[in-house]
């Protein structure tokens, strides 16, 4: 294990972004967000930014490739340069989970390219969380929120930042700023990990379980009459799929630049009216169906698909997001369980 | 209050007057509340909930539940009742399938203040103008005043603008100070307010929460989300389109907007989407007269009226405009 003195974190900073680049959450309007780090930049003290971390690999919007029309002949243009090395420094437990989902997702045959050549480049410092929130649930998904996966773990103390290695990655990051950190035991954090825990134990949601989802429930969960009340107050905005790190939909669509085409994807959202839309028409032509389909994606689907892996890390975002409130936990609390 | 509206909306549920009731039902914690229909009091005695949380404006939904069968009782707070008279007015909701029951609002409390103020809500009580909050790192007490939603802070009315009855006194219209973010807007340079808004909507996920929360988009199929317009985009091809979005918005519901506020309560990113929607009020007001978009249900509104003394386009240049 590697310290740091709280006081030379600047400097820590300055050093990563020396070789690379770097980006950290800071304090913004409307919410911590990731930024790129400059001289002064500072570590935010909230809990968790209001975007998740998978812009990072999955950016919202990102072209895929160029046509430009001359005469009769359409050239095209793959616009992707090779990703600069860059770190991420201070992701939380749940999203640094969201990225193994993610991966499952994107780097399955057939790859991914876009997202692989990001995620290679990128490393990621996880952050243990100190004060989660009421809306905190990574626990119902087995993730330990005060030992979070990454290639780097961080935990931070009253005076102290510590520091452990977890891939080849994070012992390369560690070893090129071997100037400013120092080795250390480990009592610190262990101390910290019991005192977290404590607040765990005690958080509202520590009881939701994932009992009664899975892949072999399909029919079961996706004819259950629950479905129209919990939907019914639906708005079918993006606000949950687009603040969820776990998301992964996209559409590709085409703009007109005016003499060629730039193909872009975009995320896109399950609750939204074209979602899938095929020269048909859309094959979910209500919003009870477009509710249905984004948990039963999450709870079914894709532990179906994942050797029963969820598509929930617990973040809560959705919880606080939602402008009606309704949210994941609500639906596992209503169609959770063994039923008959 | 509560216990109020549960005992009469039972009682019209019992008498045959409505089949359902519109309300807002409790959540996983004090704050998470969400719109819900109840058709027994059963149902109405376990979920629902009446408190300083529930700031849906619920009129929107009428939409869809007056094409239902039977008809639905809905609870509006002042405010959500100049919501339900343009919804009137414009033809949209089905009167004769909704009972208003007008209930009384002394403001409901922003979460994002709420959470602001108290981190790791797990209960709170009100205590008149202190909210005792209990959190999971301990008890922390919190003005009410201090974590009221920006909307209610600068409430415009008090005063039920529809109902077919009424649960305690109704109140009156109100001495707002809601234009005063704009007239500070109007006050800078054109590129300082430029660069506020820039940097406001910068923040847009275009996740379209504003756009289906807004009593005045009701639009059976936004222009937005219609691939033959040749404007329909999920995702902004650059970063002007994302401001356009807002702006576009805003004109279309202008005249029309009511000031619910709801826009910016749901706005994930906190953008005072509000006041563009504002200075187009300011702007009407300034140039037509007073007018507040559902008062009434009747009136003629001034942008899609026109009179003999209406301003000239050359107004913009008398105000500075270039």
């Amino acid at each position: 294990m590697k310290k740091l003195s709280l006081s030379q974190l600047p400097a820590l900073f300055a050093a990563i972004a020396e070789k690379e680049t770097l980006y950290l959450p800071v304090d913004a309007e409307g919410g911590a967000r990731f930024e790129r780090f400059t001289e002064g930049k500072t570590l935010t003290g909230e809990l968790n930014t209001v975007r998740s971390a998978k812009d990072f690999f999955f950016p919202q919007t990102e072209n895929l490739a160029e046509f430009k029309m001359e005469g009769k002949n359409i050239e095209v243009i793959d616009p992707r340069t090779e990703t600069e090395d860059f770190v991420v420094f201070g992701v939380r437990a749940c999203d640094a989970r969201s990225f193994s989902i993610l991966d499952k997702v994107f780097l399955v045959d057939p790859v991914d390219t876009y997202y692989k050549n990001r995620r290679e480049h990128g490393t990621i410092v996880s952050l243990a969380c100190t004060r989660p929130h009421e809306t905190c649930f990574c626990q119902t998904f087995g993730i330990d929120a005060t030992d979070p996966e990454g290639d780097v773990t961080a935990w931070k103390t009253d005076d102290a930042i510590y520091f452990e290695a977890k891939t080849e990655k994070g012992d390369r990051l560690l070893a090129n700023l071997s100037d400013l950190i120092e080795e250390a035991d480990d009592t610190a954090v262990k101390e910290q990990k019991e005192a977290v825990k404590k607040v765990m134990d005690r958080l509202p949601l520590k009881s939701l379980t994932t009992e009664g989802f899975g892949g072999d429930v399909m029919m079961e969960k996706f004819n259950a009459p629950e479905w129209k009340s919990l939907s019914e107050a639906c708005l079918g905005c993006g606000t949950c799929t687009f603040v969820c790190p776990t998301c992964q939909c996209y559409d590709i669509r085409d703009f007109n630049t005016g003499h060629g085409i730039k193909r872009f994807r975009c995320w896109d959202s399950c609750m939204y009216s074209d979602f899938t839309k095929m020269a048909h028409g859309n094959p979910r032509t209500s919003q009870l169906e477009r509710f249905r389909q984004r948990f039963m994606h999450k709870l079914v689907y894709f532990p179906a698909n994942n050797e029963g892996e969820f598509g929930c890390v617990g973040c809560g975002r959705c919880l606080a997001k939602c402008p009606i409130s309704m949210n994941i936990v609500k639906v596992m609390r209503t169609l959770g369980g063994k039923k008959a | 209050m509560q216990e109020t509206m549960i005992a009469r909306a039972a009682a019209l549920l019992a008498d045959g007057t409505v089949n359902r009731v519109l309300g807002w039902k409790k959540g996983e914690f004090v704050y998470d509340i969400t719109p819900a229909v109840f058709t027994s009091e059963e149902e109405l005695k376990s979920d629902f909930v009446y408190d300083d949380f529930c700031g849906n404006n619920l009129s929107k939904y009428l939409i869809k539940e007056s094409r239902k069968e039977g008809k639905v009782l809905a609870f509006l707070k002042p405010c959500d009742t100049y919501s339900f008279n343009q919804l009137i007015k414009e033809h949209r909701i089905l009167r004769d399938n909704v009972y208003i029951v007008g209930i009384p609002c002394d403001g409901k409390i922003s979460t994002e203040k709420m959470k602001a103020a108290a981190e790791g809500i797990v209960d709170v009580q009100v205590d008149g103008e202190t909210l005792h909050v209990d959190t999971l790192y301990g008890q922390k007490d919190v003005s009410r005043t201090d974590v009221l939603a920006e909307r209610c802070v600068s409430c415009k009315s008090k005063k039920h603008v529809a109902y077919d009855e009424l649960i305690g006194e109704d109140g009156e219209v109100l001495e707002s100070n809601r234009f005063d973010m704009v007239a500070k807007l109007e006050a800078m340079t054109p590129d300082e307010r430029f660069a506020f808004w820039r940097n406001e909507l910068s923040r847009c996920i275009r996740c379209n929460a504003c756009r289906n929360v807004c009593p005045a988009c009701s639009c059976e199929k936004c222009v937005f989300d219609n691939d033959a317009s040749g404007i329909a985009n999920k995702a902004a091809a650059d970063s002007f389109e994302e401001n356009m979005f807002h702006i576009i918005r805003a004109f279309h519901v202008a005249g029309r907007c009511t000031d619910c506020g709801e826009c910016s309560r749901v706005c994930p990113q906190q953008i005072p989407l509000h006041l563009l929607n504002r200075k187009f009020i300011k702007d009407i007001d300034e140039l037509y007269g007073e007018y507040q978009a559902g008062e009434d249900t009747e009136s003629r509104a001034p942008l899609t009226n026109y009179k003999m003394d209406d301003v000239e386009p050359s107004i913009v240049y008398q105000r500075g405009g270039k």
